[in-house]
């Protein structure tokens, strides 16, 4: 492989990574503060592409205004699945919980080809995202470049809301002790509101940048996305934002470059992810970034 | 002493969990700038009381803050409505730093430069706290832990704090420090409700005590009174 083509592939794999890493935030957010697994969240990233697409291709609005557009409904749409499915559960057992998340997966896909239509759509990427820059030999379109460049802002602002403004205090203090966090006076049940904003945000922005790179999307386009990111989840320690993250790039290069180096293995393309969850995870139980602890349930 | 200068009252106060009756319909009464002091043994219903006056655990009965009925009113409610609490184990985010567990506890509060006035006001306290400042709350010691959730208490700027055993754990020096930083923050006009399993200690500097026996009350009196009681002396004093 020319070192060109390897850069090509290595491009390629960021932006798949960052992609995977805006989604695995979401499950690592919302299982930091009720150990949840959000069994749903794929399916949000779904919703947010359809959003971007019908207000792109039904309402004629330009992306600067279809898309932010779509990551703000989205992320209400996030709240309302919080609000409706979860929240009534929130003191019972865990496993009610995940069945309930189970459920709106179901729901949400399933609605989804109701409404939508089961045919897959074409999604049209705004025409700056469809440059073709050359680099000496190789070339690389343009959204490649912008879909890491577009996560690598994201990460930023997420990392300073959660580190730096009261808001995130708030998220991280819940995600060690709800209880007390209501004790000292914090309104949880906005805090996880909030939690769950961010979460679809994310996803949303993930569901759009996809369907760029990706320039294809139906009712069940989130599955796959949402295993990946969420075994990215997983790899970095499950709860830990960075570790969302760190997983998300380190499943999205490897897959890429595994594939690229050994192409006759590009059928099991999928399973690379889950082979290197199990071998990860055979050696740090708790994920990369993740704290060795017990079990809270 | 009049109706108005009540600040809790606590009426047949029951609580259950599952089918186990916890608190089986206790009544006392908090007066403003008191402290009062709850004693009893493991288990017979004092962190629970608590926590159903801060809006935790279901409850039955009554409970009227300054007049006010609390049923129903969720827990970051009741903060606001001037009732803190140091939970039993402190209760300390061991992720957030000394400042942003402070911090977290002015989340109700608009009055900015209040708000400085108290940081001023714990660090005056406990000046361990200020040379900790960034330090993970997880990494301080217990002692340092308990006087940061103390603290925390004061930056809710409660009219009345509920402290669930502020001395637990603590060595015979920092114990007395703990209590005399409970008697200059009632001095300085805060009502306290007081839970402790170190009960001389609490006699000793509340004005009323009530003695919790597996769910209910089994006697009352002032701090003084309780203290001489043979009954209290030998069941929580040692003899
Ligand atoms: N979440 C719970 N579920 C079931 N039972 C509980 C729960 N919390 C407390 N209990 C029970 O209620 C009773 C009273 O507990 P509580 O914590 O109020 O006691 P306490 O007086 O504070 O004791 P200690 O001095 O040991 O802290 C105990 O028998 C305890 O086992
Ligand atoms: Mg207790």
């Amino acid at each position: 492989m020319t070192f060109e083509l390897f850069l090509q592939h290595l491009a390629n794999g960021i932006s798949l990574g960052s992609l995977y890493a805006l989604i695995a935030i979401g499950y690592t957010m919302v299982y930091g503060i009720l150990r949840l697994i959000n069994f749903a969240h794929g399916d949000v990233v779904m919703l947010g592409a359809y959003a971007a697409f019908y207000g792109a291709a039904l309402f004629l609005l330009p992306w600067y205004i279809a898309f932010p557009l779509a990551i703000i409904i989205t992320a209400a749409l996030g709240v309302i699945i919080e609000r409706i499915a979860y929240k009534p559960l929130r003191e019972y057992p865990r496993i009610n919980l995940f069945t309930a998340a189970v459920a709106v997966s179901f729901l949400i896909e399933n609605l989804g080809i109701v409404i939508f239509g089961g045919r897959p759509f074409a999604f049209t990427r705004p025409e700056f995202m469809d440059v073709n820059l050359s680099f000496g030999k190789t070339s690389i379109i343009s959204y490649t470049f912008i879909i890491i460049i577009t996560a690598g802002i994201l990460f930023a602002i997420l990392l300073y809301l959660v580190n730096k403004t009261k808001a995130g205090m708030a998220m991280r203090a819940l995600s060690k002790d709800i209880e007390t966090t209501g004790l000292v006076g914090v309104n949880t049940d906005r805090i996880i509101m909030f939690t769950f904003a961010l979460g679809s945000a994310l996803a949303a922005a993930g569901g759009i940048l996809w369907a760029t790179k990706f320039p294809q999307i139906n009712p069940l386009m989130g599955v796959m996305p949402g295993l990946k990111a969420f075994i990215a989840a997983v790899l970095g320690g499950i709860g830990n934002i960075p570790g969302a993250m760190i997983g998300g790039f380190l499943l999205g290069i490897s897959e890429i470059l595994i594939v690229a180096f050994l192409p006759s293995l590009s059928g099991y393309r999928d399973a690379f992810a889950f082979a290197i969850l199990i071998l990860l995870l055979l050696f740090r139980p708790n994920g990369i970034m993740g704290e060795v602890q017990a079990e809270k349930v | 002493m009049s109706q108005s200068d009540l600040v809790l009252e606590v009426k047949d106060l029951t609580i259950f969990y599952g089918n186990i009756k916890a608190v089986k319909g206790i009544s006392f009464t908090v007066r403003e700038g008191e402290i009062v002091t709850l004693i009893g043994a493991n288990g017979a219903g004092k962190s629970s009381t608590l926590r159903a006056i801060s809006g935790i655990v279901p409850w039955g009965g009554e409970i009227n803050y300054r007049g006010k009925s609390l049923r129903g009113i969720p827990a970051d409610r009741i903060v606001a409505m001037g009732v803190a609490q140091v939970p039993e184990g402190r209760g300390i985010f061991g992720n957030l730093t000394v400042l942003e567990n402070l911090k977290l506890a002015t989340w109700q509060r608009k009055d900015k430069a209040e708000v400085s006035k108290d940081f001023e006001r714990v660090f005056t306290i406990f000046p361990r706290l200020k040379e900790r400042i960034s330090q993970p709350g997880g990494t301080l010691s217990g002692g340092e832990q308990q006087m940061l959730a103390v603290g925390r208490a004061l930056m809710s700027r409660g009219s009345m704090v509920l402290l669930d055993e502020p001395s637990m754990g603590l060595a015979p020096v920092l114990v007395q420090e703990i209590f005399r930083v409970i008697t200059e923050v009632n001095a300085g006009g805060t009502t306290v409700l007081l839970v402790e399993q170190n009960a001389n200690m609490a006699l000793r500097h509340a004005h009323r005590g009530y003695v919790l026996e597996t769910g209910t009350i089994s006697m009352s009196g002032s701090g003084p009174d309780l203290l001489g009681e043979p009954r209290v002396k030998e069941a929580y004093l040692g003899g």
